[in-house]
């Protein structure tokens, strides 16, 4: 009697401790397993987009990066990335060209220039921007933006500067050009609040240090904020261009698909990797078609995955350094 | 003899250093003013041209037969919630678990692997998940699933999207639980799982909701991923998750590229709908988020 008196809260420790050590255990394996499963997703869209490429690397080889035809009649089946890849980099680039100076500024007017009052307001103002879907940029673009450059942007760059090469050409409702611009304000969100976050971490005594030795506020911006993260202003942009890289909807709806050659024109219309593929989700018919379709993803998500590990790399070296230093 | 008066008036080198800082200050706040006005011509152009399609019939309809004026986009306002919630329901769970497994368990290098390859997933193109799942579950079958489009195959494109954002809003939430708050869970001889059940979880439950608005709301406008695995869609309202519906955004990029103008009108009305809601709720998100930061820094 006296001895199960005893025993008794011994049993229930004993089961509370079973109960713990398998709790323990299984959270431990659920989370460990969750997170195994997000690597084991990325490797499977690497390895699945691979295989389904794998009929059109078989047939076409290497060479089906730098081939110019795609031509899908049956019988005569001929695919090639070129003239998309080609696409793809001038887009990104030509976005890139005019997002990477309005960002830099951006960030500058949200972390040093602008009121403290405004700066909250502006701030999240910008990143809605990022937030409005991809399909309705593209839709403004197509009914809105289109014909306006149409009738006003295109005729006035032709008329001042038509005897630069990509100025050339008479304007048009769809074209590279277009999807610059749509690709432009996709990118400056992303760009711009990164670039604000940077500026924002840059030691305040620096910064004082700088003012305190007579400089301007423009001169310590430069030669202090900036300077200090330029790694770190590199690393947003190339995220911003990972963002231009693969957006299929917006640029599908303003670039006008061509299948020709990419034109030196910026007015005339081109194509890219992602709005290639986009474009061609009902048409596809042929088994070699689907797989050159597929391919092309593959060749984006390669383009993709250097531009963003890369980035990433330059971010995290960067907030080693920063946070080692302090 | 008096001295010369000094003049406060900037000269030569100064005069041009004043002359750059003013510059500077000037083209950023120019640039500022394109990215808000960016914004407003976009939102401006929406509200401007939706106004005249946005009917009791364009909400309660499907779309107009052949021929026929009118119609809706009731189809695509069930489908767009069916996709939205399934897909929550796969990347949710998965999400919070990383999270867990990030804060709780793994050890700093093994946390900053997952964390960048959760980044390397964010990063990858939406449109490239697409063709994942297209060849995974649409193309063939797999584990006896799929070999069609269906809704089960855009809500898996769409969970992939959400996975990395639901996981890194969650983490940044779990790492600012106080350290003295599980620290007095252990002391009071709580285990592990049950310290992280009733007190991480629960102290940290406004970030979760945070994270998995934002991703809500991503998901809800992407349309990449939806065109090779439910983008084929009847004109009836359908609840059937096994078979492809119409959308949202797919609506609006079908529609948008129609020579008919009155389905260009549709497009735009279709736009607004999906603009107010990933305004607001992002908004709300923002703001959530804001909120709960606060609450734990006081902690």
């Amino acid at each position: 009697m006296e001895a199960a008196s005893v025993a008794q809260p011994s049993v229930f420790r004993r089961t509370r401790h079973v109960v713990d050590r398998i709790g323990d255990n299984a959270l431990f394996g659920l989370s460990g397993a969750a997170a195994a499963l997000a690597l084991l997703i990325i490797a499977a869209i690497i390895w699945k987009v691979a295989d389904g490429a794998w009929p059109a690397i078989r047939h076409f080889g290497i060479a089906f990066v730098w081939h110019g035809a795609w031509n899908p009649v049956i019988g005569r089946e001929a695919y090639g990335a070129r003239n998309f890849i080609i696409g793809t980099l001038v887009t990104s680039f030509g976005a890139l060209l005019i997002a990477a100076p309005l960002s830099i500024a951006i960030g500058l007017f949200l972390s040093e220039l602008a009121p403290p009052a405004i700066r909250g307001p502006i701030g999240s103002l910008v990143e809605m921007l990022a937030a409005v879907p991809s399909v309705v940029v593209g839709l403004w673009g197509i009914l809105v933006l289109g014909p306006f450059m149409r009738s006003n942007i295109e005729p006035f760059l032709h008329d001042y500067f038509g005897w630069i090469p990509i100025f050339g050409g008479p304007p048009s409702q769809s074209g590279v050009l277009i999807a610059i611009v749509v690709l432009t304000m996709m990118t400056i969100p992303i760009a711009s609040s990164i670039c604000r976050e940077l500026f924002l971490g840059v030691p305040r005594d620096l910064k004082e240090a700088a003012v305190g030795l007579g400089a301007t506020r423009w001169e310590m911006v430069r030669h202090v904020v900036v300077y200090n993260v330029r790694g770190g202003v590199v690393a947003g942009i190339i995220l911003g261009l990972g963002r231009a890289l693969g957006e299929a909807i917006a640029v599908t709806q303003v670039i006008g698909n061509s299948l020709g050659p990419f034109h030196i024109s910026l007015f005339k219309t081109g194509n890219t990797l992602a709005s290639q593929i986009a474009a061609n989700y009902q048409g596809a018919s042929t088994n070699l078609q689907v797989a050159s379709l597929v391919y092309l993803a593959l060749i984006l998500l390669v383009i993709t995955f250097i531009a963003n590990l890369g980035a990433q790399r330059i971010v995290k070296r960067f907030e080693l350094q920063r946070t080692g230093g302090s | 003899m008096s001295a010369p008066p000094i003049s406060l008036k900037a000269t030569g080198r100064s005069r041009r250093r004043l002359f750059a800082d003013r510059a500077a200050v000037g083209g950023a706040i120019l640039a500022a003013l394109i990215a808000v006005g960016m914004l407003a011509i976009l939102v401006g152009s929406v509200l401007a041209r939706a106004f005249h399609s946005l009917t009791w019939d364009f909400f309660t309809k499907g779309p107009a037969v052949f021929g026929q004026t009118g119609g809706g986009i009731a189809p695509a306002l069930v489908g767009t919630l069916l996709l939205v919630l399934i897909a929550a329901a796969m990347a949710v769970p998965v999400g919070v678990l990383i999270a867990i497994f990030v804060s709780e368990f793994a050890n700093r290098k093994v946390s900053a692997q997952i964390r960048l390859w959760l980044d390397v997933l964010n990063g990858f193109p939406s449109i490239v998940i697409g063709i994942f799942v297209f060849a995974l579950i649409v193309k063939t079958k797999f584990l006896g699933i799929g070999h069609h489009q269906s809704v089960y195959a855009g809500s898996f494109a769409l969970a992939i999207i959400m996975l990395p954002l639901v996981s890194r809003t969650t983490m940044e939430v779990l790492s600012l639980v106080p350290r003295e708050l599980r620290e007095a869970s252990y002391a009071l001889g709580v285990s592990k799982w049950r310290t992280v059940l009733s007190v991480v979880l629960p102290t940290s439950i406004g970030g979760i909701v945070t994270g998995t608005t934002l991703a809500v709301a991503r998901a809800a406008g992407e349309t990449a991923p939806l065109l090779f695995t439910c983008s084929i869609a009847g004109q009836l309202i359908n609840w059937d998750p096994s078979i492809s519906v119409a959308s949202i955004p797919v609506t609006i990029f079908t529609y948008s590229e129609s020579p008919d103008t009155a389905l260009n009108g549709q497009a735009w009305a279709a736009a607004f709908v999906l603009i107010a809601f990933v305004l607001l709720t992002s908004m709300f998100a923002r703001i959530m988020l804001e909120r709960s930061r606060r609450k734990l820094g006081r902690v």
